[in-house]
């Protein structure tokens, strides 16, 4: 890659608007508008009918480097997500070691510059272990080269009220924010899937609603109560959503994030006991689903997060107990919101560029990436085939994993092209 | 009827009523000298427990060796298993070993269906009690139990009404019960202090009901659920003995019972907490006929899974319809 790199993509509609021509020059966009000439030698991309979006950006990823590279490393990983369109991820702390330390974070966020498919992000864990015990050293996380502003002990949640209590203060310091996994731990005990009908004729036990919304309904007060920013990972309930709907309208400082999954599938799937549905939190009811696309229209979601958690198969090949919960997301991610949101009229082009990419940007203070498609701004973009139809077939993924719950389905949308800084890591939809 | 026998929910009306016909036929093998048919002669059927339950084993294997069949006991304790083998090398082991019929019990719900449904093995699967899911053959001798005091042979239980009494949260005799006798046209009624019953019970085929008192003297037959005492210390209820006033079945609340009515109990019984020595030992308590009757049910639903081409018994010809013959 070299700064005299150029690139016409001519026709492309923005955010879904009307067709225009856009020119990236080096990591930067030079000039948006109709008829664009080709500069010498620069590579032309016939956008015809597709969407120009700015490169997608992740709140909720698992690369699992360190630790456990037989699932996915942060080279697979950002592969996977330049796939899906994305060119920022946020990789999230659970690995071995845990990313409590900066020298794990700046490993992580090295390891994402140098493979250069996508940025990493790297998330700090909030306590010591993800234990919940002691308050990880988050100042020196955040002043460590990979400046870290999102924490979270994500997969546990931080269930001491007041170690959460010092967390949201502390992180006000430096612009951080808290991620909380909400999950009242007593009340999810042994749980295996959402407690419901479904639940009660499987005999399978159940994780409440309840056990999300009851820690989600403390976080927000508690941020309140401090002035802090909270932040809400994998909201998953109706009841979850009237909560933060409730917080918002008090003007306090609260975000959300909904995954791909859980704006699709629900627990009548869990019937077929194949743990590949098996997820944390669970797939919950048609209700549930029809509340969080709502929520995402109307705002009160933030974001998509893909909550992307590769395992290893024999993780999955098993019973629903042994199992391993968690799917893959990032390579199908924007196909589901396309027919979940857009499809269905919910969310439009621009709401879809809104809720992936600005917000999910601004959210963990990333100031190169969801930034608006215009001359003078960082190219990251995404460019998106909305015509496309296609089963998904996991044989083609480039993570390294294959837990994804939409082996088969057809669903619309294919990611065209992705420009991280002006460089193509995606292009006819082939990875670079 | 299906290949596999994984939840009461495979057997339609017609395939309960084969499967039960069946049992009759089986049952009268036990009355004779030599209790052994050739029927499954050189079909190999495996117990896979990985849980233990000496009863449910020992009577699936009565009934495969009264079949002929060559019957493998594979404990998961003590094995492979218990050393981290998983149930899909456990199950390419026992597929390799030419195995025809699976009997599997397990603690997780669920893993049954994942042995049936996932393509390790070729043989069918039967069910012998998966987690807190379901146990559909004991449901099936329940269901023989009950015809034969309250309907009698080649009949459903249109009409009868069960009440199912204890922890039907934990309980997979109870969920394969209200489907299964549902099926067969019983009006079930569930009797369980309000943390006992699964959320979304309301939804079941059946009446729920928080006072034992009130459903004693309309029902034809009660079951009793054992209930563990370590359920205690997750406050589920307070004590053992308030469960038991509330819950338990004793002399007094048997006498309110139609006169007809019968006692049930699927063991092992926990005597002084849901049941008393009274009831367990009097004649109305059916808890060793049920035991009994699992031998025959468990012979037909082999044969009928793995044999069912050929008349299990000799003569005389079993006095079903051609249609449910068909099941």
């Amino acid at each position: 890659m070299s700064a005299t790199t150029k690139t016409l993509i001519r026709g492309a509609r923005i955010l879904g608007g009307e067709p225009q021509d856009v020119l990236i020059d080096g990591e930067t966009i030079a000039e948006v508008g109709l008829d664009l000439t080709a500069p010498e030698g620069a590579t032309v991309v016939e956008a015809d009918g597709k969407i120009l979006l700015p490169g997608l950006v992740d709140l909720h990823t698992h690369l699992r480097e360190p630790g456990r590279e037989d699932s996915e490393t942060v080279l697979t990983g950002t592969r996977s997500a330049a796939a899906g369109g994305y060119t920022a991820v946020h990789a999230m702390a659970n690995t071995f070691p845990v990313a409590d330390t900066a020298g794990v974070v700046e490993q992580v966020w090295r390891l994402g510059r140098e493979h250069g498919y996508c940025d990493v992000q790297p998330v700090g864990a909030v306590t010591v272990g993800l234990e919940g015990r002691k308050l990880a050293e988050l100042g020196a996380m955040a002043d460590s080269a990979a400046g870290v502003r999102v924490f979270s002990d994500d997969g546990k949640c931080v269930d001491d009220a007041v170690i959460m209590r010092r967390a949201l203060e502390y992180v006000k310091a430096f612009d951080g924010v808290v991620a909380q996994h909400a999950q009242e731990p007593r009340l999810t005990e042994g749980a295996q899937m959402n407690e419901g009908v479904v639940s009660g004729e499987l005999g399978l036990t159940g994780w409440p609603a309840v056990a999300e919304e009851s820690i989600i309904a403390r976080d927000v007060l508690l941020a309140a109560h401090v002035g802090s920013r909270v932040h809400i990972c994998h909201l998953s309930t109706a009841g979850s959503v009237e909560i933060v709907r409730w917080a918002k309208s008090k003007g306090w400082d609260v975000t959300a994030e909904v995954t791909p999954h859980h704006l699709l599938l629900t627990d009548e799937l869990v019937r077929t006991y194949n743990p590949v549905y098996k997820v944390n939190p669970p797939l919950r009811t048609e209700a549930d689903v029809m509340a969080l696309r709502e929520a995402l229209a109307d705002g009160t979601i933030d974001c998509v997060a893909t909550d992307h958690a590769p395992h290893p198969h024999e993780d999955k090949d098993c019973e629903w107990g042994a199992a391993a919960m968690g799917m893959i997301g990032l390579e199908t991610a924007l196909s589901v919101v396309q027919h979940a949101m857009v499809d269905t009229g919910l969310l439009d082009w621009a709401g879809v560029a809104d809720r992936m990419s600005f917000r999910p940007a601004a959210i963990g203070r990333l100031s190169g990436h969801g930034r608006p498609v215009s001359a003078g701004e960082p190219a990251n973009l995404t460019l998106v085939d909305p015509a496309y139809r296609g089963e998904v077939n996991p044989a083609g993924f480039a993570s390294r994993s294959r837990n994804t719950p939409y082996e088969g389905l057809e669903l619309p949308g294919q990611v065209f092209a992705t420009f991280l800084r002006g460089k193509a890591t995606v292009m006819d939809g082939k990875l670079s | 009827m299906k290949r596999h026998l994984i939840s009461a929910a495979d057997l339609t009306r017609d395939d309960a009523l084969l499967v039960l016909d069946t049992a009759e036929e089986m049952a009268r093998v036990a009355d004779r000298p030599i209790k052994k048919l050739p029927t499954l002669r050189g079909r190999t059927v495996v117990n896979l427990f990985f849980e233990d339950s000496t009863r449910t084993r020992i009577s699936f294997e009565a009934a495969a060796k009264r079949l002929s069949a060559d019957v493998i006991n594979f404990s998961a304790k003590g094995s492979s298993v218990s050393k981290g083998e998983s149930l899909k090398d456990t199950a390419l082991t026992l597929e390799a070993m030419g195995a025809d019929a699976v009997v599997i019990r397990h603690h997780m719900s669920g893993a049954p269906h994942r042995l049936a449904y996932s393509d390790w093995i070729g043989g069918s699967v039967v069910n012998a009690g998966d987690g807190t899911h379901e146990h559909p053959t004991q449901a099936l001798l329940d269901a023989f139990t009950m015809r034969r005091h309250l309907s009698g042979p080649g009949r459903d239980l249109a009409g009868r009404r069960i009440t199912i009494v204890g922890d039907v949260l934990h309980s997979r005799v109870a969920r394969s019960n209200v489907l299964l006798l549902g099926t067969l046209g019983a009006e079930v009624t569930l009797v369980a202090p309000p943390t006992l019953l699964p959320i979304g019970v309301e939804d079941w085929p059946c009446e729920v009901s928080y006072d034992l008192d009130a459903v004693l003297a309309k029902s034809d037959a009660v079951m009793m659920l054992r209930v563990q005492r370590e359920r205690m210390n997750a406050a589920f209820f307070p004590t053992e003995r308030e469960y038991s006033r509330r819950y338990g079945l004793d002399g007094l609340r048997m006498a309110a019972l139609p006169e007809h009515a019968v006692v049930m109990h699927p063991g092992p019984m926990n005597r002084g907490m849901e049941i008393t020595a009274e009831v367990a030992d009097s004649p109305r308590c059916t808890a060793v006929e049920q035991v009994k009757n699992g031998v025959s049910i468990r012979m037909a639903v082999l044969y009928l899974l793995l044999g069912g081409a050929e008349p299990a018994v000799s003569a005389p010809a079993p006095a079903r319809t051609e249609e449910n013959n068909q099941a």
